[in-house]
């Protein structure tokens, strides 16, 4: 059996009196695309700082095909290609000098170029390869962000936030051709605040709260999991019977949305509406998807929003 | 387990070494992309030293026996700014990719923190002897300077640029913002320089200033430096040597710890 792309095991990390990490254990097998999912302050990054070498741990180690971060730090970040979460970039150089000088940290030379040219085409950034840093807007720079951190051919690929701030289109695009980088056997670790993103991409997700890791699946089993139906009925300004009120996960401009474990309860919820004299002005039906797990998991306040940020 | 070196590599250089030399690269590329500052710039400042001193004091100072004053000064304003802008290479370079947050592409590499100090230290050196050889090249218009002894010249040279290349090291480290960097330029190193013995003797200074100058190691930069041009020195040039050779491996060693622990750098 192949050596797991990340093994995490009982990482804690301590800031003054802050327990950023609690305990944190996780293995990420070789090929596998995995999504760390958690609200903000939830430990996603500082944990991916502790995998990069950003960031020692306060206990615990991580290793990456089996090199120890900290203790074998060249040969794991030689297998490591981070994206960072802010745009950052070198003012003095363009983008084909960039990524040339980024394989080079690596030890690669101009043998490597057909790699980079590969890099730059998959990114849409031929055209832009001997433009100055400085001057790409804000979509190009994050796709040569993350073309930087595949310039030395990682097999393992971490990317954090990698899509937060850009327009649908490029999402679009990033996650398509992150998606043929997994197909290619890199082993993707996704952080994201967009669920939709984890639910369309990632084949497993850690879902992560105040330091610790609160659920560990498949995205099909979470989803099994709680799997439901979720009843949205625009009311208006009413007081619910107290016999449907325990089932009510959610309301925002008089529209209330129910989490129903069977159909049998669409029956039980319209009766009690009806019997209180409430009439339905609208109502829509939807399966339950991967917010729904990571609102119950997490019991963020911000319910009701796609983007949980 | 995968092999990390890669095996389609037509570099001339070993694996080993091709990390560090793209940094050094990087370095030498960034001052040199900007060269009418970092070049131009700092020899028209010399030049204007030049003209403005020697003009001033040729006639009235006479430092050593048959050396005019104009070519006293020279070697004194070489090495003043291979002095500053090896302190300007890399503690700049520094406070730049922190303060732009693109020092993380360096940190996520394999590179050792021995490889990281040897990258900004050379680039730093070069910078240095770049300008000091323009300043020179420059210089030779106005007066004709002997050399008494090159491997005097070269050694501080090489080791005043590498010790504040070290320095601007532990400095980039440090500063956090543009405003503490620049209270080190203004408040250690200027200071330093202008009282180094630059434009004067410390022979000609009251007793108690040729004490306090014999605690500036600058001083020892500049007279070691003069020394390989005049063959004559406030000191002598082996105690220099050992001077500024003391203060650089002091430097290195701690600049080498706070790269190895993080300081700064990584959390």
């Amino acid at each position: 059996m192949s050596l797991p792309a990340i093994k995490i095991s009982g990482i804690h990390k301590h800031f003054g009196a802050l327990h950023a990490l609690r305990g944190i254990d996780l293995t990420i097998e070789q090929g596998e695309f995995f999504a760390l999912l958690g609200p903000n302050g939830a430990g996603k990054s500082t944990l991916i700082n502790i995998l990069a070498g950003l960031i020692s741990p306060s206990a615990g180690n991580i290793s990456v095909m089996g090199f120890d971060v900290q203790s074998q730090y060249q040969q794991a970040r030689q297998l490591l290609g981070v994206v960072p979460q802010e745009l950052v970039f070198d003012p003095f150089f363009n983008v084909r000098e960039m990524l040339r000088f980024q394989a080079g940290y690596f030890g690669r030379g101009r043998e490597n170029d057909v790699w980079v040219d590969e890099i730059l085409e998959g990114l849409g950034l031929t055209d832009k390869a001997n433009t100055n840093m400085r001057k790409l807007s804000g979509g190009m720079k994050r796709r040569a962000l993350i073309a930087q951190a595949l310039a030395h051919k990682p097999p393992v690929v971490v990317l954090d936030e990698p899509t937060a701030g850009v327009d649908v289109e490029l999402r679009q695009m990033l996650w398509e051709f992150i998606k043929k980088l997994n197909r290619e056997s890199h082993t993707i670790i996704l952080t994201t605040h967009y669920l939709e993103e984890a639910e369309a991409l990632c084949n497993r997700v850690a879902m992560m709260k105040q330091g610790k890791v609160v659920a560990l699946d498949s995205t099909a089993n979470l989803l099994n999991k709680f799997s439901g139906k979720h009843l949205r009925l625009t009311l208006g300004s009413v007081v619910l019977p107290s016999s449907v009120e325990q089932l009510v996960r959610h309301v925002e401009n008089g529209i209330y949305t129910f989490a129903l474990d069977d159909m049998a309860q669409i029956e039980f919820v319209l009766s009690a509406l009806r019997t209180a004299d409430i009439k339905v002005l609208d109502m829509q039906l939807n399966e339950a998807d991967l917010e729904d797990v990571f609102l119950s998991l997490v019991g963020n306040a911000q319910n009701g929003v796609r983007s949980v940020s | 387990m995968i092999n990390p070196v890669n095996p389609n590599s037509t570099s001339m250089l070993p694996a080993g070494l091709r990390g560090p030399w793209t940094l050094l690269k990087k370095e030498l590329l960034r001052f040199w992309r900007v060269a009418f500052q970092t070049v131009a710039a700092p020899v028209i400042t010399a030049l204007l030293y030049l003209l403005i001193f020697s003009h001033v004091l040729e006639s009235h100072v006479q430092v050593y026996d048959g050396v005019p004053y104009t070519a006293f000064l020279i070697p004194g304003l070489i090495m003043m700014s291979v002095l500053q802008n090896a302190f300007a290479n890399s503690s700049s370079s520094l406070i730049q990719s922190k303060v732009m947050g693109n020092i993380v592409f360096i940190l996520l590499t394999p590179l050792t923190h021995v490889q990281f100090f040897l990258a900004f230290l050379i680039a730093s050196i070069i910078r240095g002897l770049v300008v000091g050889f323009c300043i020179y090249l420059v210089a030779m218009w106005f007066v004709d300077l002997s050399v008494a002894n090159f491997w005097w010249i070269a050694a501080f040279a090489l080791l005043g640029s590498a010790l504040l290349g070290t320095f601007g090291i532990i400095a980039g480290i440090w500063a956090d913002r543009f405003d503490q960097m620049a209270a080190f330029q203004n408040f250690i190193i200027m200071p330093l320089t202008f009282l180094s013995g630059v434009f004067y003797s410390i022979h000609s200074l009251p007793p108690f200033w040729q004490k306090v100058s014999l605690l500036n190691p600058f001083f020892y930069m500049i007279d070691g430096f003069r020394y390989g041009f005049f063959g004559k020195g406030d000191v002598s040039p082996m105690f220099s040597l050992i001077v500024v050779g003391g203060a650089f491996l002091v430097l290195a060693l701690i600049t080498l710890k706070m790269l190895k622990s993080g300081y700064k750098l990584r959390s």
